[in-house]
């Protein structure tokens, strides 16, 4: 059976049918699901293999992105949510989604540590192609992509932080930077604008959780699912699709079962 | 401090390192904006916040709600507390005013519930400006203030703390005044119309003084605002609809005579759009004119919607909420025909962005102020509600300094069919979505006057800013409505209000309106006041008694709040109660067909008229002229230089059916000709095309003429990108100035002839149109300042297979380049002469529309399909010499580019309509000249295989530059302007 995938829709979010697309032609078995669902109707979170949090804007980014959306994560679904991280299930937030699960404190999921998306570096939203490679060997969701991952970034707050400052050492020790922003030949974007949109250090677009199952990340692979949503393949550019990090994510699902 | 605030406390949230980049993005503005003494501006957020509050909920408040603790800190006082003012720093505080929405102080009331923080009451926000430099005294800081950190429409400032406002709670108002009509002369009611700034006119006016005789009663205010609403200019088109006379018939030209039988047009709209449509009888046509947007068949399956509307007088005086709720408005009129939103188009025109303070007229913001407030409204909306952004155009004209333009578009997708549109007897009328508050009252009426320099104070109410998540939940109630079947009419609550929208779904049945259940944002609203209100993101819909209960489910389910306000009956009168009164029962067919005709006057202004002059163009200024010079400083000007900024800040990527971008090429930085989408739901290869034309420079000088260059340039682009030219679909929206005056409505008359006669020798049926008259601003100088004629064409277009898409930028050293179409080009209005001789006043020529242009266009789509061409752009502002240089720009490929015999300058920049530049591959040359046998077609040069833009005509080299050059100019910040 494919593996199926919880994508949670808060008020404002819109990349939900995206990612839906994304997850179903990788295997996987979407379920969009508003939050107030979750809450008024049963729904059996144990009968997910995946949860998937996507991007938008929930809540409008009133207070800053992410912040309301995990306010509810916490409040409501504190015990699910843990629940399925804990069994080892594959969960990925997605820009609006990765921002939440930092605010929630699941990433980057280190006793001590307090990670946070702030505002770019340029001081506002921005909507462009990124290139990314895959780095660390123990998320679930990048582990073995060899080839780069070109997608579109769009956001304003994706400036990932960290503090104290001695909580990059144990992110790096873990293996938890997942996914960092590259030259389009796949060199290390050194900070430099465009190639690092938001100026992160470290060029960090995504991070995981210690254990790996977790994934929260800034651009939108699920924006370069078919060739053809490539900005270059009018130029018969081919490859390099977002698409096999689902494939990968699917893949875990479906074994840990 | 009274005791009414004693329970507010004031929290200042700011960065732990500063300056950050807000900061420095408002000292960038306060310098652009010559506060050159100006040293540093930090920005910090303020948060009012009423309640029973202990420390430890204060706390959490400020650490887990309303800062970021690893890159922000705060404080907290209590309002009444001295709070100590920094020595040497000016402190200017900004803050909404009362009933302005403010959806953050909404969302921190929530969340303090979800946080389990009991006792918030309410809650408001604002800024707080910390301002360091030499010379700011007050009278400076004011004037910073007003250009730069606080718009006095929307909000209130304080050179040191401000105050929070909170919406005053009155309560509740059912007054309801009885207007005197009958036996009132003529400057009486003239007198009523202007008082309450109803914009009808004497024969208007005499007409409801008839119905109030016949019915034998006055009206109340709400029956007076409402056919004052219904018949205004923005909801009923009274001069497209006029009986239109032209005075100085007599004198003109036998051939101009022939295109008016009579010397009269009786209804223009009629006459020149909706004629040309019903004469091409395109079967692919959906809906055309007839609903809240035109619709085409996409692919047997579904049905493609596109509308686009202007809000110019919202965006003058306030630009963030102008535009943004025009974005939110038209996408409303797309999910009002049942159809799911998929992409948002924008284009806009303002004033020089680096126009003098002393040239601008009185209570006009700049226009720089203006760009920076309209392009993050456009920005804000589309983004948060999650449709793309995909075509648009920047334009700039002094003649939009006082009246800016702002045309948003959407495209939406619905199965065939799938809209219903007759409400029946019994059904319920039922309000979705955001509470009915102040904002927005008159606007229909508002954007039908001239402004003035009140017009800011006046009508400071009609505009507001929008609530895109709000909106957003719309979408998702209303597309799971329709599949359900659970609604038999909709629309969208636009101007006018709920007047507006319950008027016209009643128009041809009848409606009892109970006024007291409609919910407000805050008590005290008079009942006139909810019926007219504009308050944003709301829909009305018919829904029949057994499916109210599925259909609250639904909007549960999205947090959309939905309210039973009456019922549709077969009276064919309109009824409103408020409090079990009467406070409005109107004839349905008075109400909607009472309005008298208007009648016009126009004057045919021949010294514009092209077609009476001689090409005035040719081989002048050929000498002495350096072209290389001369295309730098094209490539830089504002209306061509690239607007990737711009670009960069609107998502055009969600929603994954974003097939040719706004940006392509190599390094994605060039210009598309066109969008092309794939929605999700579309079956097969089918794609759909998005195109636009406008060109106020050729507005100037002929309107005839502008009218067919800026059809053929939207048609023009969607060719260029792929889509099939007899699946070509137009839209209309004409921006002028005051139709009173015969000159004004004559170019208007010309412009409209132009469109029937363009759209017929293309094939292209005019599905939608609106117009936006009155776009003049009456200075305290008391000159007019009026926009040239502005018509934006956009166009909805099918491509049969995505894999067609072509884009502009160069792909393959060694391919050849042809130049397609009727090489005409003209000098009159072009960007030539706007760059080489900005200050004379000229009376060129506008280029003419070449007969062959369809055949051409089909020619070269036949080629398209067989493989040819790998890279096709069309000439524009600019001519060939920027086309080709923005092939360049695209592939980052030089060119070897080549001019007949005897041309030069006029070949190179002059502009000329249904010519493209084609790159045919490398071996097929003889193939694509079989293709184009019989039309016109030349070998326009070869792809280099370095880098250098290369330019030879009449056999002498004349442009030399590698394209690196091309594109340092072409970068040019618009902004900075020249």
């Amino acid at each position: 059976m494919n593996p199926r995938a919880l994508i949670l829709h808060a008020t404002g979010t819109n990349r939900d049918r995206d990612v839906a697309r994304a997850i179903e032609l990788a295997g996987g078995s979407p379920d969009i699901r508003h939050i107030h669902e979750l809450l008024h109707r049963r729904v059996v979170w144990g009968e997910y293999q995946m949860l998937v949090v996507p991007g938008g804007f929930s809540y409008a980014d009133a207070l800053g992105a992410g912040r309301l959306l995990a306010l509810d994560l916490e409040a409501y679904f504190a015990d699910q949510v843990h629940a399925f991280v804990a069994a080892g299930k594959p969960v990925i937030g997605i820009c609006n989604g990765f921002q939440a699960l930092v605010r929630a404190g699941i990433l980057p999921g280190i006793a001590n540590v307090r990670a946070t998306l702030t505002f770019n570096q340029s001081g506002h939203f921005e909507c462009r192609w990124v290139t990314l490679r895959a780095v660390s060997s123990q998320c679930v969701w990048t582990q073995g992509l060899s080839d780069l991952i070109d997608c579109p970034v769009a956001h304003g707050e994706g400036r990932f932080l960290i503090s104290p400052k001695e909580g990059w050492m144990e992110l790096q020790q873990n293996d938890q930077i997942a996914l960092v922003y590259t030259s389009r030949e796949g060199e290390p974007a050194g900070g430099a604008y465009p190639e690092n949109p938001n100026g992160s250090p470290g060029d960090v677009a995504g991070v995981c959780n210690p254990q790996g199952n977790v994934l929260g990340l800034m651009p939108h692979p699920e924006n370069h699912i078919f060739y053809w949503q490539h900005p270059r393949w009018t130029r018969g550019f081919r490859g390099r699709l977002g698409l096999r990090l689902f494939e990968n994510g699917v893949r875990y699902a479906s074994q840990i079962n | 401090m009274t005791q009414e605030h004693s329970g507010v406390y004031r929290f200042v949230v700011y960065p732990l390192t500063e300056p950050d980049a807000r900061s420095m993005g408002y000292l960038a503005d306060a310098h652009a904006l010559g506060f050159t003494g100006v040293e540093s501006i930090r920005v910090h957020d303020l948060y009012f916040i009423e309640g029973d509050l202990d420390r430890s909920a204060l706390m959490r408040l400020g650490e887990e709600l309303l800062s970021d603790p690893a890159v922000q800190t705060f404080t907290c006082h209590r309002l009444d507390e001295e709070a100590a003012s920094p020595a040497g720093i000016k402190v200017v505080e900004v803050a909404l005013r009362a009933g302005v929405t403010d959806p953050v102080a909404e969302q921190i009331v929530r969340a303090a519930q979800v946080m389990n923080i009991r006792g918030v009451k309410r809650a408001s926000t604002g800024q707080r400006f910390l301002i360091k430099g030499d010379d700011l005294e007050e009278p400076q800081l004011h004037l910073l203030v007003k250009r730069l950190l606080a718009n006095p429409v929307i909000q209130r400032y304080e050179l040191g703390l401000v105050q929070p406002a909170f919406p005053s709670e009155v309560s509740g108002s059912a007054q309801v005044e009885r207007l005197k009509i009958r036996g009132v002369d003529l400057p009486g009611l003239m007198a009523l119309s202007a008082e309450r700034r109803a914009a009808l006119d004497e024969a208007e006016m005499l007409a409801i003084q008839g119905y109030c005789e016949r019915e034998g009663r006055d009206l109340t205010d709400v029956e007076f605002e409402m056919i004052a609403q219904t018949w205004s200019e923005h909801c009923v088109h009274k001069t497209f609809k006029a009986l239109v006379e032209i005075e100085n018939y007599a004198e003109l030209p036998e051939e101009l005579q022939k295109a008016y039988p009579d010397g009269r047009v009786n209804n223009l709209m009629r006459t020149f759009l909706k004629s040309a449509t019903d004469r091409i009888g395109a079967e692919w046509v959906r809906s055309a004119f007839v609903d809240n947007a035109g619709i085409l068949d996409l692919d047997g399956f579904h049905e493609v919607s596109f509308k686009v509307e202007t809000h110019n007088h919202p965006s003058a005086i306030e630009p963030f909420g102008g535009a943004n709720t025009g974005v939110g408005g038209v996408i409303r009129d797309v999910l009002g025909v049942s159809a799911r939103p998929v992409a948002a188009t924008d284009v806009l025109c303002f004033g020089p962005q680096r126009w003098p303070f002393e040239r601008l007229p009185e209570g006009v913001l700049h226009p720089r102020r203006i760009f920076s407030g309209v392009v993050a409204g456009v920005q804000d909306y589309g983004n948060k509600i999650g449709i793309p952004t995909v075509n648009g155009a920047i334009l700039f004209d002094p003649g939009y300094v006082a009246n800016p333009l702002v045309f948003c578009g959407c495209v939406g997708i619905a199965p065939r069919d799938s809209h219903p549109r007759n409400p029946l007897p019994g059904d319920r009328v039922v309000v979705i979505g955001g509470r009915t508050g102040r904002d927005g009252l008159r606007g229909a009426t508002f954007s039908s006057m001239t402004m003035d320099a009140q017009t800011g104070e006046v009508s400071g109410a009609s505009v507001q800013i929008g609530a895109p998540i709000t909106e957003k939940g719309l979408i998702e109630v209303v597309v799971r409505a329709r599949d359900a079947g659970l609604y038999h009419a909709i629309t969208d609550c636009g101007a006018g209000g709920l007047s507006s929208a319950v008027g016209e779904m009643a128009a041809d049945t009848g409606a009892t309106v109970e006024l007291d259940r409609v919910r407000l944002k805050y008590p005290g609203l008079a009942p006139w006041e909810i019926w007219l209100s504009e308050a944003q993101e709301r829909m009305v819909l018919a829904i029949p008694p057994e499916k109210i209960e599925e259909f609250q489910r639904i909007c549960d389910l999205f947090a959309v709040e939905m309210t039973d306000i009456g019922q549709f009956e077969p009276s064919g009168r309109l009824v409103v109660r408020y409090g079990g009164q009467v406070v409005l029962d109107l004839d349905n067919h008075f109400l909607h067909h009472g309005i008298p005709q208007r009648r016009l006057k126009a004057r045919i202004n021949m010294a514009s008229n092209c077609a009476q002059k001689k090409d005035c163009c040719r081989g002048v200024y050929t000498e002495g002229v350096d072209c290389q010079a001369v295309l730098l400083d094209l490539l830089s000007h504002p209306n061509i230089a690239s607007k990737a900024q711009v670009v960069h800040l609107y998502d055009h990527e969600v929603q994954g059916g974003t097939v040719i971008k706004p940006l392509i090429g190599v390094l994605h930085d060039a210009p598309a000709d066109a969008a092309v989408l794939r929605p999700a739901e579309s079956m097969g290869e089918v794609a759909i095309v998005l195109a636009s034309g406008i060109n106020p420079e050729y507005g100037k000088v002929d309107a005839y003429r502008m009218a067919a260059s800026v059809i053929d340039e939207a048609i023009r682009n969607a060719v260029a990108v792929g889509a099939d030219p007899a699946r070509i679909a137009l839209l209309d929206n004409f921006c002028w100035g005051d139709p009173k005056r015969p000159e004004t409505l004559g170019s208007l008359l010309e412009a409209a002839r132009a469109c029937h006669d363009t759209a017929l020798i293309f094939g292209a049926p005019f599905i939608s149109g609106k117009d936006s008259l009155n776009n003049e601003y009456v200075g305290m100088d008391g000159m007019r300042h009026a926009i040239p004629p502005t018509l934006l064409i956009s166009v909805l277009g099918l491509m049969e297979d995505f894999r067609l898409a072509t884009t502009s930028d160069l792909k393959q050293a060694g391919d050849a380049l042809y130049l397609v179409g009727a090489f005409n080009p003209r000098l009159g209005a072009s960007h030539y002469r706007l760059v080489e001789q900005p200050d004379e006043v000229f009376d060129g020529e506008v280029p003419p529309l070449a007969e062959e242009t369809p055949e051409v266009y089909h020619a070269l789509h036949r080629a398209m399909k067989e493989g040819l061409v790998r890279a096709c752009h069309d000439l524009s502002e600019g001519g060939l010499a920027v086309a080709a240089a923005e092939m360049c720009i695209g592939g980052r490929l030089g060119l070897d580019l080549e001019g007949g015999m005897g041309e030069t300058v006029c070949a190179l920049f002059g502009e000329s309509n249904g010519c493209l530049l084609v790159e045919v591959k490398s071996g097929e040359e003889d193939r694509f000249e079989q293709t184009m046998h019989g039309l016109p077609f030349r070998r326009a040069g070869r792809v280099r295989a370095d880098d250098w833009f290369c330019v030879r005509m009449d056999g002498r080299l004349l442009i030399e530059l590698p394209v690196v050059s091309l594109v340092r100019a072409w970068q040019h910040p618009i902004q900075e302007g020249r």
